[in-house]
């Protein structure tokens, strides 16, 4: 990044002039990402949909991105920005661990990140946010970890569980009342649709599984073995599932009162 | 007021040649050589820390032989220039031919500016395909020139020698095991005819190995399983020593 402001400086988000603007751009927007800790390392999901003001600009985006062998980002906020923003990202972590032949610790990837976002506040200013939820699996520490943000750029680290986005307060309730410490890979990949479900239950941004056109949450899974993507086939049955079950039971599984 | 001696630019260019080829001669030789899955980098390397062979971008890889910090200059120019291709239009647009052509260009001006030392370098740029008829190797000697290589390739001190050995040797679709082999076979043989042994620890290995499911095709061979493939190869050629014996 050094190397690019000094030899590129215009291929650097943060550097472009805006025109100047009154009101508020209208651009797709990504809403719902959601992460969760379990044993063996931490799951991060996302759904599927991007708005622009009312209208769903697309059903099918994808917005949980690999950022190395080990991390992974989920964005909301402005896509096209937050997309710009992952790639020169995983561009400095690939590009670090080449020069230096060794990777940054998963603390240098949450702090680089966090440079970024502050990056682009003159943006956030005029409605063109980007708020990622960052995650890894800490090789040094041998846990999953997780990384909020705010739009300053503010960095804080999450136990347990995070959402981020707009449908992020529900998802975060569900997650709240039905996480545990000792969940398995498989719960914690079915406790994240869950909470993607009930975001997209309560907020009309945040897309559901769509069974009609077999559009399904991303979910991804990062231990010691690194990073994975389910199969859209695995995704699909975890949401069948839970379908199944709403069916009976439209709010999802009850938490005990006491 | 003294005048200068005069120097015909013949004897300028043959005098920078010919310095530039000891530096490369000082240092060790490495082979670079196509397999079955892809290319694999061998070359007796007594530093853990100081690497001769490296990625570059997801099918490149760079190997050099000379003054380390010359082509670790000229490799980390590289990394700039794919990971800025990369990232300026796509993935796919990073080949080895363009890396080449750079490499090229900066040796060829360092070499004929006589403000500048030649550099001591001599680098292998080798790019693998998706099938063997894909892969890709370049050798690039310290003048700045471009080598089109097929099969394998050798650079460093005692390359010539190596490279006509290799070229005996080497046929295409050998496995990693017995490419491995004859590598070090290669790299063991003295200029004097003689034989030394090189211990797996002195040994530097990579591979850009295209059925590996990730999109960087780079990869170090380290330790066990180094050791294992050693094993292989080893076995390998005693079976087909012990079918030789038998056919007889």
């Amino acid at each position: 990044m050094d190397f690019l402001s000094e030899h590129q400086p215009e291929m650097l988000p943060g550097k472009r002039q805006l025109p100047p603007i009154q009101g508020v751009i209208e651009a797709p927007h990504g809403t719902t990402i959601v992460a969760v800790t379990f044993a063996g390392g931490v799951v991060l999901a996302g759904d599927r949909r991007a708005t622009m003001g009312n209208v769903i600009a697309q059903r099918d985006i994808e917005k949980v991105f690999p950022a190395d062998e080990y991390s992974a980002v989920g964005i909301a906020g402005t896509a096209g920005l937050a997309v710009e923003m992952v790639k020169l990202f995983q561009l400095e972590l690939e590009h670090f661990e080449k020069v230096e032949g060794a990777t940054l610790s998963l603390e240098g990837k949450a702090n680089r990140l966090s440079t970024m976002i502050r990056s682009n506040l003159g943006m956030a200013m005029q409605g063109l946010a980007v708020v990622p939820l960052f995650a890894g699996f800490d090789v040094d520490r041998d846990r999953g970890r997780i990384f909020s943000y705010d739009v300053t750029g503010g960095r804080s680290e999450e136990h347990g569980y995070a959402a981020t986005g707009s449908g992020s307060i529900f998802a975060r309730s569900a997650m709240k009342k039905l996480y545990a410490k000792d969940l398995t890979e498989d719960q914690a990949t079915t406790l994240v649709v869950q909470a993607l479900y009930d975001a997209a239950d309560d907020d009309s941004a945040t897309g559901g599984p769509d069974v009609a056109r077999r559009i399904y949450p991303i979910v991804t899974v990062i231990t010691e073995t690194g990073f994975r993507r389910l199969t859209d086939d695995e995704s699909s049955e975890i949401a069948r599932v839970i379908l199944e079950r709403r069916l009976v039971q439209p709010d999802g599984p009850r938490a005990a009162l006491l | 007021m003294s005048t200068p001696f005069y120097v015909s630019p013949q004897q300028a260019m043959a005098d920078r040649a010919e310095y530039a080829r000891k530096g490369i001669a000082r240092g060790r030789s490495l082979v670079v050589l196509q397999y079955a899955d892809g290319i694999v980098f061998v070359g007796e390397n007594p530093s853990r820390a100081l690497h001769k062979f490296s990625e570059i971008y997801d099918r490149i890889g760079f190997a050099a032989a000379g003054k380390y910090n010359e082509y670790e200059n000229l490799r980390i120019g590289g990394v700039r220039y794919a990971d800025l291709r990369g990232y300026t239009y796509d993935r796919d647009d990073v080949t080895a031919r363009g890396l080449a052509n750079v490499y090229a260009q900066t040796l060829g001006t360092i070499f004929s500016s006589a403000a500048e030392k030649p550099y001591e370098v001599e680098l292998v740029v080798a790019e693998v395909g998706d099938t063997p008829d894909g892969d890709q190797i370049y050798r690039l000697p310290h003048d700045g020139s471009i080598v089109d290589e097929h099969g394998s390739v050798a650079v460093g001190g005692n390359a010539e020698q190596i490279s006509t050995y290799l070229d005996t040797q080497h046929r295409d679709g050998m496995s990693l095991a017995e490419a491995l082999k004859l590598a070090v076979q290669s790299l063991s043989r003295e200029p004097n005819g003689g034989e030394r042994e090189i211990p797996a620890e002195r040994l530097e290995v990579a591979v850009l190995d295209r059925t590996r499911p990730q999109k960087r095709k780079f990869k170090r061979i380290v330790g066990r399983q180094l050791g294992r493939l050693l094993e292989a190869g080893g076995a390998e050629t005693a079976t087909e020593a012990e079918d030789a014996d038998d056919d007889e």
